[in-house]
């Protein structure tokens, strides 16, 4: 049995916090991402010849969004498991009636909605600057959720695993954030010599973008099927890594 | 009959619990205790003896290493969703989240544990604790006697019938601590069992029914509080002689005097509340066996002593045990 009441406690104590704390965690990402519409879209852009048949700044759109989600999606669950550990109020949360389901979905849950928003606000500041068509909207959204969902599936990990802030910060600022520029943000990996588009294939992120991208403008650097099937396999993988997380108690209980 | 079962079952009953931490240290070493329904049982013991670690095992924060525990007739590990249910728990330390309101953190605390908004009786346990015009300040603002009520206000917010107290009086002023003291006889008046830790006799002398007495991970003694209160009676007088003695004289037999290693002092045990302590029979007694007596002092048997005196008594009664069986 689902502690329903549960899920609706976590969920909305962890959006009350994002309202609390609006100007950074929702203000501040959309605008630093604005301005490289602004740059890239508008000044630059305009120079840069078309990428694959479209304007660079329609191209870049995608994958900022996937950068800002992702990031965004990280660092909002990491941080919603740790802060409740590093002050030591975790102790409710283990003595609750809640297991797995009620833990994830409302942590989970709430990161995944907050970078949705961000997402979406994002996506809507940029029509502003940029001109776009968006050739699959239904396959857009379901990619944007899941993509949401799964990177903060994934900052939940790294919130329990972390024991201090620099741990926190370590994942997102040395992994994800490279993984994310070299994942075809800002280039298509087309454009890269044969040995780097290769290299490339080993990054995950290149699949999510490509899948992203493919949704905005029919085209994509990999077959959509397997980065789908990537997508899927990530998400499996942190689901159960969070699910042997809880069963063994592991950086959670003594 | 269903009826007779809830009536007579206790509320909490702990089976040969054992905790070793992954250090490999062993906090709990076997366990027993039984805690009956409405009743406020002290958990009493020095710091490092465990009684955070029981109480953690209990609510399923700690995971034991073996035996079992069973709340309301319901096992902790099988049927945890029961149990959660029944239990709330006021942490020895202070973690709230700082920029939560009062109110907002204690709904949040009867939402976790699986109940529907009831703003009413959520008034109720605020006003109770004298926290309702706090109701919209932020945790981080109260002061520190505030917090802790802040934290009884979430363990109560799900009408729990079982409620831990952690320390709830540590570092508490003398005010406060009274205070304390009349929310949780009000809550058994309402019915609610409380198990409190304390490192302080006083406490565990000023509201609980039965006290456990905990030490080196091993529960010493249960008793009802009136039987410890005796042993805290006990006072000791010790006597310089002006010289020593090979041995005490004869007339002196009768007060149980220990003797001094060096023999230059006699210590005489006596209980305060009895209504002859024969502290002036033993002192003309000296006298008159010719003793002089340089120096006289007095001393109150210390917890740090009782404790002593419970683990050596209960080495006895083991080895005594022992013996009784191998005979
Ligand atoms: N997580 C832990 N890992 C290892 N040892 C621990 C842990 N928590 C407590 N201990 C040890 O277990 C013993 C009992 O601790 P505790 O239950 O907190 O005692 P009390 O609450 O009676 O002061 C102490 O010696 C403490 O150092
Ligand atoms: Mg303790």
């Amino acid at each position: 049995m689902i502690n329903l009441h549960a899920i609706g406690a976590i969920f909305y104590y962890e959006m009350a916090r994002a309202v609390r704390t609006a100007l950074q965690s929702i203000i501040s990402p959309v605008l630093s991402t604005s301005l490289y519409f602004v740059v890239f879209g508008a000044a630059i852009g305009s120079r840069i010849e078309s990428v694959e048949g479209v304007s660079y700044g329609a191209f870049i759109v995608p994958g900022l969004i996937m950068l800002t989600v992702m990031t965004q999606g990280i660092t909002n669950a990491a941080f919603g498991i740790y802060f409740p550990k590093f002050i030591g109020s975790i102790y409710e949360l283990l003595s609750a009636p809640v297991g797995v389901v009620e833990v994830v979905a409302g942590y989970v849950g709430a990161a995944a909605t907050k970078s949705l928003i961000i997402g979406v606000i994002i996506l809507i500041t940029a029509t502003f600057f940029i001109d776009i068509q968006i050739a699959h909207p239904v396959a857009m959204v379901v990619l944007l959720i899941t993509i949401c969902f799964a990177f903060s599936l994934f900052g939940f990990i790294i919130g329990i695993w972390a024991q201090s802030f620099e741990q926190l910060q370590l994942v997102p600022l040395l992994i994800i954030t490279p993984l994310v520029f070299l994942g075809g943000s800002f280039y298509s990996i087309t454009m890269l010599p044969p040995v780097w588009q290769t290299i490339s294939l080993f990054n995950p992120v290149v699949y999510l973008i490509s899948a992203f991208r493919w949704s905005f403008f029919g085209t994509a650097d990999v077959a959509i099927g397997i980065s789908l099937a990537a997508i899927a396999l990530f998400t499996a993988v942190c689901i159960g890594i969070i699910w042997w997380i809880f069963k063994s108690g592991t950086r959670l209980k003594s | 009959m269903p009826e007779t079962k809830t009536m007579t079952q206790p509320m909490i009953s702990i089976n040969g619990l054992q905790k070793t931490y992954g250090s490999g240290f062993e906090a709990l070493k076997n366990v027993d205790l039984t805690i009956e329904k409405g009743e406020i049982l002290a958990l009493l013991g020095p710091n490092g003896a465990g009684k955070t670690t029981l109480i953690s095992t209990i609510c399923g924060i700690s995971v034991p290493t073996g035996g079992s525990i069973a709340v309301g007739g319901h096992d902790i590990i099988t049927e945890s969703g029961k149990t959660r249910r029944l239990i709330g728990l006021v942490p020895q330390e202070i973690t709230l989240e700082p920029f939560e309101t009062v109110l907002a953190t204690v709904r949040f605390s009867r939402g976790l544990f699986g109940l529907g908004p009831n703003p009413a009786l959520l008034e109720d346990i605020l006003k109770r604790l004298s926290l309702w015009d706090k109701k919209d300040t932020k945790t981080k603002e109260l002061s520190g006697g505030m917090k802790r009520r802040v934290l009884i206000a979430k363990a109560l917010a799900h009408e729990p019938q079982v409620l831990f107290l952690d320390e709830p009086t540590a570092g508490v002023d003398v005010e406060l601590r009274k205070d304390m003291w009349g929310v949780v006889r009000d809550l058994k008046e309402a019915g609610v069992t409380v198990i409190l830790t304390t490192h302080y006799i006083e406490e565990a002398e000023a509201i609980a029914d039965r006290v456990a007495i905990i030490s080196s991970g091993r529960i010493l003694l249960v008793d009802e509080k009136s039987q410890l209160i005796e042993r805290m009676g006990k006072r000791s007088l010790t006597i310089d002689f002006d010289r020593s003695l090979d041995a005490l004289p004869d007339s002196l037999a009768g007060y149980g005097l220990t003797q001094s290693q060096d023999g230059t002092s006699a210590t005489y045990t006596y209980d305060t509340r009895a209504e002859r302590t024969g502290i002036g029979a033993l002192l003309r007694d000296v006298n008159a066996a010719g003793l002089s007596v340089r120096d006289i002092h007095t001393a109150q048997s210390s917890l740090e002593e009782i404790f002593v005196s419970l683990v050596e008594e209960d080495a006895n009664a083991q080895s005594r045990a022992g013996k009784g069986e191998a005979a």
